[in-house]
């Protein structure tokens, strides 16, 4: 059973995201190790992109500060394989086609597979372009759905590695006080052709929100919540608030 | 039937949310394409709004002092708000507004396309709203103020590098948010299929009327049409006519900036490599790591990392050539057909009108030559004084 199939056996999983590099990759390091302890079943580490364009604007600035860090893609493959031989905690990467297309797409996966990357999630990669990567050497391509996706939410669920990662709003990444589509609809069509379990992302930031959401889906995934603790607050080793935020989110779900 | 590929470039590569919405556009276009009424009104609009057809304009005078080839200029200046971008602007609009939008969206670079787009929002109807770099609102104020008297709200851009690419960006975002009553009309030939094809195809009337033209004034055809390129619109409906004609030579100009070997450039065919981005596949200037390169031009409206995948593909297959422009030719060209002919052009169709000056003289008399002018140099004079080292402020 692959890492990310196991994160589902244990109940409603908590996914937490960061972006790597973010403000540089000794902290992403540290984070990661504390976001597993602290309850985050799955980790989705961005590769920062200079343009990326489904972000809203306080995953924009973290893609911002780990550039100006020097971090790369290498880089971040290094990390990924040092942090492997500690923990056995899923790891998706999410990313846009560009990074992962100038890499090439065949060493990129390669790659991923060696160091222990568990899948990846490409936001300007749709399923009539998946094609473009026809060999992924056993990474799982999680696609997305949307609240516009209709007539194409069983094609794309019937296709899902990984989890299939329901966009819960219209727009980019960031915080909503309110999340209005009917997510219920889209995860029950998504159900009957789907094998692999279902994680609604975008917007999620409160306890409560988070409970809601694990009641009709399998994961919940937060982002901007946690980039902006660590914008704002900063990062120490004990007592992170990183860790005490994913700890309230998990035992919400 | 065509898969909004051009070679290996193109391709659809946004995000989900957007799918359905362009594949519903792309099938309201081809419906719409060869709808009669469609094409009267659009048509009327086009003759009698924007005043083509357009002149295909003897520069006797600039043909006289190269010495070489008989000089062209088919002035999309004339059209009505001073460039070629109100082609596909009244022709987008139209098609939002036959497919029930009430709300249109766009990014600009030098304002151009979207001054163009809140006219046709103004006489349409339309709710209108632009996104511009903050650095470009700084070099053209004028253009901010003129979309905002035309009834547009102009979205100031700090995200990123602050010019073209990251408006595009941003309208991508806001198009994201708000998809149900909102069309965004892109401004050149380039982010996902279909919009490559379909602002060629409201572009080509350039290159439809001049084939034309120059046939009735000399009974042949053109050595060479010539066009700056940024996204590449212009240049697309410039050379649209004239691809079957093999031996008409198309040659598109790039903004090189400072110079193609120093980083301040953006000449993408130049320097620039394959990659991904803004929905599609074709050249960019980036770094190694897939990173998109801040670039540079004198020229808001080719300062852009990219270039539209139908130049792409023609690039490959040596249909078209592209050759780098820098900045002070770009002004000395500006600054000649302004002297020589009466015609101040923009600071972007002057790439093209550098390139004609360079290559004239060496073609035989009997030949000749159309370069596009894509748009006038009202909006520019503050920017080349200043760049001539008069301090000059709108």
């Amino acid at each position: 059973m692959s890492r990310i199939q196991n994160a589902f056996k244990k109940g409603k999983a908590f996914i937490a995201f960061i972006t790597a590099g973010d403000p540089n990759l000794e902290t992403t390091e540290k984070l990661i190790f504390e976001m597993e302890q602290s309850g985050a079943d799955i980790i989705e580490l961005g590769i920062p992109f200079s343009d990326p364009i489904a972000e809203g604007t306080v995953i924009q600035a973290a893609n911002l500060r780990a550039l100006a860090s020097g971090t790369t893609v290498s880089k971040i493959f290094d990390m990924v394989k040092r942090i492997r031989k500690k923990t056995q905690v899923p790891l998706v990467f999410l990313t846009y086609a560009n990074p992962v297309f100038k890499y090439g797409y065949d060493a990129f996966f390669k790659k991923c597979k060696a160091v222990g990357v568990d899948g990846i999630i490409i936001p300007d990669l749709p399923f009539e372009e998946q094609s473009e990567i026809p060999n992924r050497h056993g990474i799982d391509l999680i696609p997305l759905v949307a609240p516009t996706s209709e007539d194409r939410i069983k094609k794309i669920a019937a296709v899902a590695e990984g989890y299939l990662y329901v966009v819960s709003s219209l727009g980019v990444t960031g915080i909503r006080s309110e999340i209005k589509t009917d997510l219920k609809s889209i995860i029950d069509i998504a159900r009957k052709t789907a094998k692999v379990p279902i994680a609604v992302g975008f917007g999620i930031n409160t306890p409560e929100q988070a409970a809601k959401i694990s009641k009709i889906a399998d994961g919940v995934i937060v982002g901007s919540a946690i980039v902006k603790i660590i914008a704002n607050v900063g990062v120490t080793h004990h007592g992170c608030p990183v860790g005490k935020y994913i700890k309230k989110m998990k035992e919400a779900i | 039937m065509f898969n909004g590929r051009f070679g290996i470039h193109g391709g659809q590569y946004i995000p989900e949310t957007l799918m359905n919405e362009i594949k519903h556009l792309e099938k309201a276009y081809l419906h719409y394409k060869d709808d009669k009424m469609f094409n009267s009104e659009l048509t009327d609009l086009l003759n009698n709004y924007a005043g083509r057809p357009s002149l295909l304009y003897y520069a006797e005078k600039m043909s006289r002092d190269l010495d070489g080839a008989k000089i062209y200029l088919k002035r999309e200046d004339l059209n009505h708000t001073g460039s070629h971008k109100i082609n596909n602007v009244l022709g987008q609009v139209l098609l939002a507004k036959k497919m029930g939008k009430t709300r249109v969206i766009a990014e600009t670079g030098a304002g151009q396309h979207g001054v163009a787009c809140a006219t046709a929002a103004a006489l349409l109807n339309m709710k209108c709203e632009i996104f511009m770099g903050k650095e470009d609102t700084e070099r053209q104020k004028l253009n901010v103020y003129r979309m905002k008297l035309l009834g547009a709200k102009v979205n100031v851009v700090t995200s990123g590098t602050q010019t073209l690419k990251d408006a595009v960006n941003e309208t991508m975002r806001e198009w994201v948010s708000r998809v149900a009553d909102t069309h965004y009309a892109l401004g050149s030939v380039m982010g996902p299929h279909p919009f490559p094809m379909i602002v060629r195809d409201f572009q080509s009337i350039i290159s439809r009327e001049a084939r034309a033209q120059i046939m009735e004034k000399e009974g042949r055809l053109p050595a060479a049409v010539i066009a700056c390129v940024g996204g590449g619109s212009n240049a697309i409906g410039t050379f649209y006519h004239f691809l079957k004609d093999k031996f008409v030579r198309l040659i598109g100009c790039e903004a090189a900036g400072l110079g193609v070997n120093t980083k301040k450039h953006a000449a993408t065919i130049a320097k620039g490599s394959l990659g991904i981005f803004h929905g599609m596949k074709s050249y960019f200037c980036q770094n190694k790591d897939g990173q998109i390169a801040p670039v540079h031009s004198i020229s808001a409206g080719l300062d852009y990392p990219g270039i539209g995948p139908e130049h792409a593909y023609l690039h490959d297959i040596g249909r078209a050539e592209y050759v780098p422009v820098t900045d002070e030719e770009a002004v000395c060209a500006f600054e000649y057909l302004s002297r020589t002919e009466g015609i101040i052009p923009a600071i972007e169709s002057a790439h093209a009108i550098s390139y004609a000056m360079k290559i004239a003289h060496n073609l035989p008399k009997k030949d000749n030559i159309i370069v596009c002018l894509s748009g006038r140099g009202d909006k520019d004079v503050a920017a080349i004084a200043r760049y001539r080292g008069v301090n000059l402020h709108e």
